[in-house]
């Protein structure tokens, strides 16, 4: 079996060969979620860093600040998360010293799922969300899956417990199924952002071992990204 | 056929029917490193785990500098192998390097260090190397052997402080996972220092320098109870603005006196 020029072990039993049980891969745990309004964005993630049912610290950032306009929320394999952001960081800067100007939210989206792409076939274990403001000044999100796909909404959620939360999501931002009309939408303010985004995760922590310690939020609006913190369960 | 023109005729290096173009352009592909390319009977075989092991590394960070503590045991398996041997390093004047996990790889990654020191020695331009950077360009070591599946079996923790004094204290594992925290350890001591020494971390403040002390003896003393891969012999590493250097090797204190109540084996 020939793979990349290397000459691979054969696919049948060898007696006396030891097959590699090393994983690349480790879950470092860890939640995002992110909801855009019409001129703002809230991106929120939680700070605990583990692996199986040890916690490392209660205290990392998941949440990278690409831009004054963009910022970047990555969980998962926490190796592969701190490449990719500094690759990313480092194309950045590439393209502000070539262009002389600063990436757009857009631009950054694309290129986080070029990025990705190429790794298609030894990827990057991490759910990335991209929150900034885009062109027209108007709140947006990007989420995408470990090989690049890249999707535009206005919420999402991810990370260990982006199951858990995605839905509440869809309840309380996305009205889903309750028959409103368009008109009749309550408008999201960035309170309310704030809170919901708040109350998602103080729910994710009762039940998300992967999940706790504290929420570190992020809203990111034309005036720049306004830091807070809030204190979740430590057990 | 054009002879006199450089430009390159049609569908030269192009794919043979039924086969798929080669984007490359015809350029022979990069040279894969040689630990790769080493033909063997069955292909190569990397490394699956570690032979000769350090168990444990503790580090804490007070107001003014850190603490990397470590005992001075490295097993062969089961079997206490080497009792006198140091894992906690002096990098430098900033930085003090705690090494677990497989010892040769540990030597392996030492040698490069020192060898990067001096090569920044030589530059003399007053610039040595910061207790950050070394853990950064740590995590890009272990991380492109991972890529390659043939990873360096260690977990290390690096410390120190930087030219302004402020500390330092981060851990790197085998796959490049970092992360900086006022207490990292690794191995046992991550079930068993690591909840002791968080649990008497003041809520406003850093440790200071003799709780910091206090603690380090503390977990080193539980480790030897619990851990079965360690000894009561361990070495400090102690980095502050004013003094970086290994203090050692001390004793942990033993009492067995309480193992004459224990019942019911």
């Amino acid at each position: 079996m020939n793979c990349l020029g290397v000459e691979q072990f054969p696919d049948y039993k060898v007696p006396g060969v030891q097959h590699v049980d090393f994983s690349p891969y480790e879950s470092n745990g860890g939640s995002i979620v992110a909801i855009a309004g019409e001129d703002f964005v809230v991106i929120a993630a939680d700070t605990r860093l583990s692996s199986g049912y040890s916690i490392h610290s209660r205290d990392q950032s998941k949440l990278f600040k690409m831009s004054p306009k963009t910022v970047l929320g990555s969980t998962g394999c926490w190796c592969d998360t701190l490449s990719l952001t500094g690759l990313v960081k480092v194309r950045m800067q590439m393209y502000e010293h070539t262009h002389m100007k600063t990436m757009s939210t857009d631009a950054v989206a694309q290129m986080l799922s070029i990025v990705m792409y190429n790794r298609r076939f030894f990827p990057y274990y991490v759910s990335n969300i991209l929150a900034g403001l885009d062109k027209d000044g108007k709140g947006a999100v990007y989420s995408y899956d470990p090989i690049g796909h890249c999707e535009r909404a206005t919420y999402r959620a991810g990370g260990t417990a982006g199951a858990l939360l995605q839905p509440v999501l869809d309840n309380q931002i996305g009205y889903k199924n309750q028959n409103l009309p368009a008109d009749q939408l309550p408008p999201l303010t960035k309170e309310r952002a704030v809170a919901v985004a708040s109350d998602t995760f103080i729910s994710a922590a009762e039940r998300d071992i992967y999940t706790g310690d504290s929420v570190l939020i992020n809203i990111i609006t034309k005036d720049g990204v306004e830091e807070r913190k809030l204190q979740l369960r430590k057990d | 056929m054009m002879n006199n023109s450089f430009a390159q005729p049609m569908w030269s290096n192009g794919p043979s029917p039924g086969q798929f173009y080669n984007f490359m352009g015809g350029n022979a592909p990069t040279q894969l490193p040689r630990e790769l390319t080493t033909a063997g009977p069955f292909g190569t075989k990397h490394s699956t785990a570690a032979i000769t092991t350090g168990s444990s590394v503790v580090g804490i960070k007070f107001d003014g500098g850190v603490l990397v503590a470590a005992d001075t045991l490295v097993s062969y398996g089961s079997l206490a192998r080497y009792q006198d041997i140091q894992r906690v390093f002096k990098i430098n004047n900033n930085i003090l390097l705690g090494g677990s996990g497989d010892f040769a790889d540990i030597q392996s990654i030492k040698r490069n260090i020192d060898q990067k020191m001096i090569e920044d020695q030589c530059y003399n331009d007053g610039v040595i190397m910061k207790p950050g950077e070394l853990a950064s360009w740590l995590t890009r070591v272990l991380y492109n052997r991972r890529s390659r599946m043939n990873p360096l079996y260690i977990d290390v923790v690096v410390g120190g402080v930087d030219e302004t004094g402020k500390p330092f204290l981060g851990n790197v594992d085998m796959r490049g996972r970092a992360y900086n925290d006022y207490v990292v350890a690794t191995g046992f001591g991550r079930h068993l220092a690591l909840p002791l020494v968080r649990e008497r971390k003041p809520k406003d403040r850093d440790f200071t320098f003799e709780e910091a002390t206090n603690l380090i003896r503390e977990s080193m003393k539980v480790l030897y109870y619990r851990d079965t891969r360690s000894i009561p012999q361990y070495t400090v590493g102690i980095c502050t603005a004013a003094d970086c250097s290994i203090k050692g090797p001390f004793k942990v204190e033993e009492n067995w006196t309480f193992a004459e109540t224990v019942k019911g084996y």
